[in-house]
């Protein structure tokens, strides 16, 4: 049983949680997730890690409702127990193996998008620490579905922000705010790291293919287990098939067969929907709404 | 050696029922049953019976209480060797093992060893027969990775010794493959698995769920932060393998072992719990082995119409014989001499048919079955919306890659020796893990050899 010690909204449908769990926060590294189970009969649901602070034992996730899972999640409060929470899967971000002196010659930008934002922050956070500041574009739906901005702009160079409908900085997609940012505003860098929903990371790696800048996505592909052992998270990397949940999550964006993994993405939309409605009616009283993405 | 008294035939639940719910399929001997086979054992001097089980297990003498009447006695007689007789007595293949050496079977048909070890694991259960108590606590500490049949044995065995033993899973629930891997229908999990556990939690084995080694926690920080003298590795094989084919990854297209863990471990097919299943009309099962017929039976009770595609004949199918018996009762097609060239899709990227070529049997291999060969131009398609993979397995990498100085093998295997000593000091193994993947019972043998080495080596290095 797992606590969650601090509970907040970030934005509608969007929850911050911290949570006890003292061996993944003293392991946890930038780029990894945890898995997440909230009853006897739930499913087991990957998370990102958005923070974690190995003296106070906590790990920080930021949840989205978008279905069953996540909404009982979210339901959650202050206090209240998660059954499961294991961690840290996956490979951390390969940049915590480069020396600092390696970093610090680089010009790196992330691309975060939506929920996405809260995986960013700890790796803009992480490089941070180690003197290196990178700049980040964060693109959300408009001004109420932005989140974490505050947060990384007191860890990074400088902060960009896109909005479908303008209501805040930029009026437009990510791939159009990068493209003007090299284009029209001199800015150059040698490496992309992209976190949000896959259509997003597709344009983005195919901008990024274009502009000649390598790029890093980090896939939320479907999981089970999370340890390597069924299968069902894998997606195809140029021409070798990899396990999202021990290979990656993060892999180079410009091999990632995306049409691919947005299909697979949704293998169980129906079933689950059908699931989503049916407690959406048990519990009407429920005030979270639902959200695609 | 002949006996007058016929084999005892076990009760099963009838195929046109059992396909259809996921209930065990074998009822098991009653008392009657159960004492009447018993007799049948000749009570040999020399019994070649225990020599054919990875354990030991004192098979004559737990017969011979059975017999009298003392079933309480018989439970203790196993407990001696085995942890988890309910779950042997189940899905052990007896026929190649006990059985399989027996001498009863030499003329006619052997002692029914499993069904009569199973009866005893039931009684012990069903009357909560005292099997003991742990040794005094001796003040050592060893930690186990992964709570399948390896890490289990070995942790009883340690228990009763008097250490003090964890079990680390990275799983919420732990079993290991008899929790996610082998279905409910074979081996039920609440009245058998829980069970067993729960006796070793008994011993004051603790269990920690929801730790991954290697990632959580690595055992190098097992070793000189938490306190631990001993490590044992009993991690599995749990890694599946693809074929490679073009259309492997189209929607529907799963590995046997996601498809297994979505319905035992997170028991999919009780509608009352979240995690989705995609059932096909038609399934098609790739593959031999136990882990293909009990995907493909679990497709069955599923609802599906399910085929078989495997390379050689029906004879070399690798898989317990019994099984592939109860299979075909409850309906499963065979598609032997037939191997998948390609999975074909709809326009919108969901399994459509599987196409395959008709093979013939050639020439012995190394391993002496004669390897199927391709029928030039024998291309046809089978219609089916489902595609489960079943090719086997191979260990999880992640361990030997954090783990400084531990060997593995071109397999992946860890290399240990035969008392389960790794390359690494401290640091012992056993099980799939090591050998690949192999049985419940190879795992518990090689869990109870290392719980004996490590107890060597702790006396050795840290007694006085
Ligand atoms: C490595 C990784 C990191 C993630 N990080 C975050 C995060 O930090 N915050 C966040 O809000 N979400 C994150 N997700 C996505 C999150 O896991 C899904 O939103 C969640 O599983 C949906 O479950 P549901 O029952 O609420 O919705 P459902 O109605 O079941 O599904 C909605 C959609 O979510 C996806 N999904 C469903 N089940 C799973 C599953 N078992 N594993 C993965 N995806 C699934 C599918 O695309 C599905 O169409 C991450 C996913 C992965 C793989
Ligand atoms: C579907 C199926 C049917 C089978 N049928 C039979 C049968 O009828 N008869 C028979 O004798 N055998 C059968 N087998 C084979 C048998 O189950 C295995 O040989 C046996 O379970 C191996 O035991 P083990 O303890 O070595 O590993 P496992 O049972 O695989 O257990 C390993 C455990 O370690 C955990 N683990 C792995 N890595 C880590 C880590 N890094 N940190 C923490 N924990 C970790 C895993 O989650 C798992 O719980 C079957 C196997 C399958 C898959
Ligand atoms: S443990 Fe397995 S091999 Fe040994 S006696 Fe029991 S059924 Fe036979
Ligand atoms: S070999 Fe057969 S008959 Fe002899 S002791 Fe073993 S079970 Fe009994
Ligand atoms: S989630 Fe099962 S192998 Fe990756
Ligand atoms: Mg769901």
């Amino acid at each position: 049983m797992f606590k969650i010690v601090s509970k907040r909204l970030l934005a509608p449908h969007i929850y911050l949680m911290d949570i006890e769990a003292p061996r993944v926060a003293k392991a946890a590294l930038p780029g990894q997730f945890v898995i997440v189970r909230v009853h006897e009969k739930g499913e087991r649901i990957p998370l990102t890690i958005a923070d974690y602070n190995a003296e106070a034992g906590t790990v920080t996730i930021v949840t989205q409702t978008v279905g069953a899972s996540t909404r009982l999640i979210c339901a959650k409060e202050e206090g209240e127990f998660l059954l499961d929470f294991v961690g840290p899967l996956g490979m951390p971000s390969e940049l915590v193996n480069e020396t600092d002196e390696q970093l610090r010659a680089r010009k790196i930008l992330f691309i975060a998008g939506g929920v996405g934002t809260a995986p960013v922050y700890p790796q803009v956070k992480y490089l941070h620490g180690r003197g290196v500041k990178v700049d980040v574009i964060i693109g959300a739906k408009g001004k109420d579905a932005l989140i974490f901005q505050d947060e990384m702009k007191s860890v990074a160079n400088e902060v960009f922000v896109a909005t479908d409908d303008g209501s805040v900085g930029f009026k437009g997609l990510v791939t159009d705010l990068l493209k003007d940012l090299v284009q029209n505003r001199g800015k150059q860098y040698d490496l992309v790291v992209t976190i949000g929903p896959m259509i997003m990371m597709k344009f983005v790696a195919a901008l990024t293919r274009e502009l000649n800048i390598h790029t890093i996505a980090s896939l939320n592909t479907l999981m089970v287990d999370g340890t390597g052992m069924c299968g069902a998270c894998r997606v195809s990397i140029g021409n070798e098939i990899k396990f999202t949940c021990v290979d990656g999550p993060e892999f180079d964006a410009h091999l990632v067969n995306f049409d691919e993994a947005m299909r697979r993405q949704n293998m169980y939309r129906t079933i689950e929907g059908v699931k989503d409605k049916e407690l959406e009616e048990k519990d009407h009283k429920c005030k979270i709404g639902r959200d695609g993405k | 050696m002949a006996n007058k008294i016929p084999r005892v035939p076990v009760r099963e639940q009838d195929p046109n029922k059992r396909k259809t719910n996921f209930e065990e399929v074998c009822f098991g001997y009653n008392t009657e049953e159960a004492s009447l086979e018993a007799t049948r054992c000749i009570q040999c001097k020399k019994p070649r019976c225990v020599d054919a089980c990875p354990v030991s297990i004192n098979i004559p003498k737990f017969i011979n209480a059975v017999s009298e009447g003392n079933h309480a006695d018989a439970a203790r007689i196993i407990a001696e060797d085995s942890s988890l007789p309910a779950v042997c007595g189940r899905v052990c293949p007896q026929e190649s093992q006990c059985e399989g050496s027996c001498i009863l079977g030499v003329k006619g048909e052997p002692v029914s060893i499993g069904k009569l070890e199973r009866f005893v694991a039931d009684y012990s259960r069903d009357h909560n027969v005292d099997l003991g108590k742990p040794g005094p606590r001796n003040g050592y500490k060893v930690a186990i990775v992964g709570s399948g049949p390896a890490g289990l044995s070995c942790a009883n065995d340690l228990a009763k010794m008097g250490y003090f033993v964890k079990i680390f899973e990275a799983l919420h629930k732990p079993g290991g493959v008899l929790e996610y891997g082998i279905p409910e229908f074979r081996l039920p999990k609440e009245r058998v698995v829980k069970h067993e556990i729960d006796n070793l939690r008994k011993l004051g084995v603790e269990i920690e769920t929801d730790v991954v080694i290697g990632r959580t926690i690595t055992i190098d920080q097992l070793l000189n932060q938490e306190g631990f003298h001993a490590v044992f590795l009993g991690s599995g094989a749990g890694l599946p393998k693809f074929m490679h084919i073009p259309g492997e990854n189209l929607n529907g297209v799963v590995s046997a072992n996601e498809f297994l863990t979505r319905n035992n471990l997170m028991k999919a097919f009780d509608t009352t719990y979240d995690t989705p299943i995609y059932i096909g009309k038609r399934v098609a099962v790739v593959g031999g082995g136990n882990v293909a017929i009990d995907a493909a039976r679990t497709a069955i009770r599923l609802g599906s119409d399910v085929s078989l595609i495997y390379r050689r004949s029906e004879k070399e199918l690798p898989a317990r014989v019994e099984e592939v018996h109860h299979a075909k009762q409850e309906g499963l097609e065979f598609h032997m001499l037939t191997n998948p060239i390609e999975i074909l899709g709809t326009d919108t990227g969901w399994v459509k048919s599987i196409r395959c070529l008709k093979m013939e049997l050639g020439e012995p291999d190394k391993s002496g079955r004669r390897s199927p060969v391709e029928i030039p131009n024998s291309e046809f398609n089978i219609e089916v919306d489902v595609v489960i993979m079943s090719l086997g397995t191979s260990p999880n990498p992640l361990i030997a890659s954090t783990t400084p100085g531990l060997e593995v093998n071109k397999w992946k295997c860890i290399v240990a020796d035969d008392q389960g000593q790794t390359k690494r000091e401290g640091v012992f193994a056993g099980g799939d893990a090591v050998t690949g993947a192999a049985t419940v019972i190879l795992a518990m043998g090689a869990g109870r050899k290392a719980a004996k080495a490590i107890d060597t080596y702790v006396t050795k290095k840290f007694k006085k």
